[in-house]
């Protein structure tokens, strides 16, 4: 659908587009973060892209590939609607503490695209006339979909009342979701967690689902 | 009210009673609802205080957006760190006496939320009377659980309580004729 835009991409950067490929006809291309105003602003106002419309700005945290390649991916999406609704995707490699430019002046979209973006992954946007968090609060400290930020560290804005009996009332039954209480990271990851959602132990296998018949039969049966 | 005594004398009677029982059955029928709705459960309030379910029947059909007029509090819904401290100072807002249901899974105990979002259950902010299961309850939990508190609030009774799940008998039944037949 898109390869003549990233046919146009490549005539007109060059060495400049890093890398391209194409997954069930969505064509991506990936360029460094010091180009990203300027192929967003090529994108927008040549005539044969016309990418008019900001679909959608984010981040994925890739700490395992470091130091190889830097660490974030920053994701840009964008569509057509004047020139047959391409739709492009663009990358830019990102390093912890590394900025790049806002799109704020080529699509007012990506306002709070942006802003979300430094929320969730602390990615700076240079040139962004009011970055601050749009989602969380103001007192949050970190960024939370970060791999590293710890998976059962919460921030409450108001201390939790300390009262005895708050996490002993019984669990909801054998429908519900989870059970009362937070649940054991770590010793779920082990597979030592039988107080897990029905859902999930049945696929660790520590619970047979309530389909399978032979679980009503023998009770104690166990393989 | 439990301890009424009717005295007939001659034509016309009276009852006596304690004052706080007469209270406490005046307060069981005129609960004024705050609905503090957040999310997905909403719905299911919704159809509980509308025609087809219809809440007035029992006694609790005034619903108040001012926290100053409501004396029952229904959390309906996931809350958020963000939203903790609104929720305090809803709850905070309304008179005595007061009374609070959280309504469904996540205003009970987060729900599947167990992430740096959520408020683990409402009863780590405010102190809750009744919790409702059910992601969403059905109409029908609900109307246990605003019973369970009716009674509560005859009896004097503070301590929290969960509304037990309902087994339908045709349910059951059909399980076990599913779990024979495979």
């Amino acid at each position: 659908m898109s390869k003549r835009v990233i046919e146009r991409l490549k005539a007109q950067f060059g060495e400049r587009i890093l890398e391209t490929h194409d997954y069930r006809g969505d064509d991506t291309a990936v360029i460094a973060p010091g180009d990203w105003l300027e192929v967003a602003t090529f994108l927008k106002h040549d005539g044969e892209c016309a990418m008019n419309q900001f679909v959608d700005l984010t981040a994925v945290d890739f700490p395992e590939r470091e130091p190889e390649l830097p660490r974030f991916d920053v994701v840009l999406h964008l569509r057509s609607l004047s020139s047959g609704y391409q739709r492009v995707r663009l990358k830019a490699r990102l390093a912890e503490n590394q900025g790049i430019a806002s799109l704020i002046k080529v699509w007012a979209g990506a306002d709070w695209a942006e802003r979300e973006c430094f929320d969730m992954f602390g990615i700076k946007f240079e040139g962004h006339p009011d970055l601050r968090r749009v989602l969380l609060y103001e007192e949050f400290v970190g960024h939370p979909l970060r791999k590293d930020y710890p998976i059962d560290r919460t921030q409450p804005l108001i201390p939790y009342r300390q009262v005895d009996g708050l996490t002993k009332l019984p669990p909801f039954g054998q429908d519900e979701g989870q059970p009362f209480g937070r649940i054991q990271w770590q010793q779920r990851l082990d597979g030592r967690d039988n107080q897990v959602s029905p859902a999930i132990a049945v696929q660790l296998g520590q619970k047979r689902a309530l389909s399978d018949s032979s679980a009503h039969e023998g009770e104690g049966a166990k393989e | 009210m439990g301890e009424v005594k009717v005295l007939q004398t001659g034509e016309s009677g009276f009852a006596t009673t304690r004052f706080d029982a007469l209270l406490a059955w005046a307060r069981k029928y005129s609960l004024f609802q705050y609905p503090f709705a957040t999310a997905c459960c909403g719905m299911e309030f919704f159809s509980v205080a509308s025609s087809r379910y219809d809440i007035a029947r029992f006694g609790a059909e005034a619903p108040r957006f001012s926290p100053r007029q409501a004396d029952l509090l229904w959390v309906v819904g996931t809350i958020s760190q963000k939203q903790a401290p609104v929720l305090k100072r809803i709850y905070e807002q309304m008179a005595d006496p007061k009374w609070v249901i959280a309504f469904g899974t996540c205003a009970s105990c987060g729900g599947f939320y167990d992430n740096y979002t959520t408020v683990p259950g409402v009863d780590k902010l405010v102190p809750v009377d009744i919790y409702i299961p059910g992601c969403p309850p059905r109409p029908e939990a609900v109307f246990d659980g605003l019973m369970l508190l009716q009674e509560k609030i005859s009896n004097g009774n503070r301590e929290p309580q969960v509304v037990p799940p309902r087994e339908l008998p045709g349910l059951s039944q059909i399980r076990k004729k599913e779990g024979a037949a495979t």
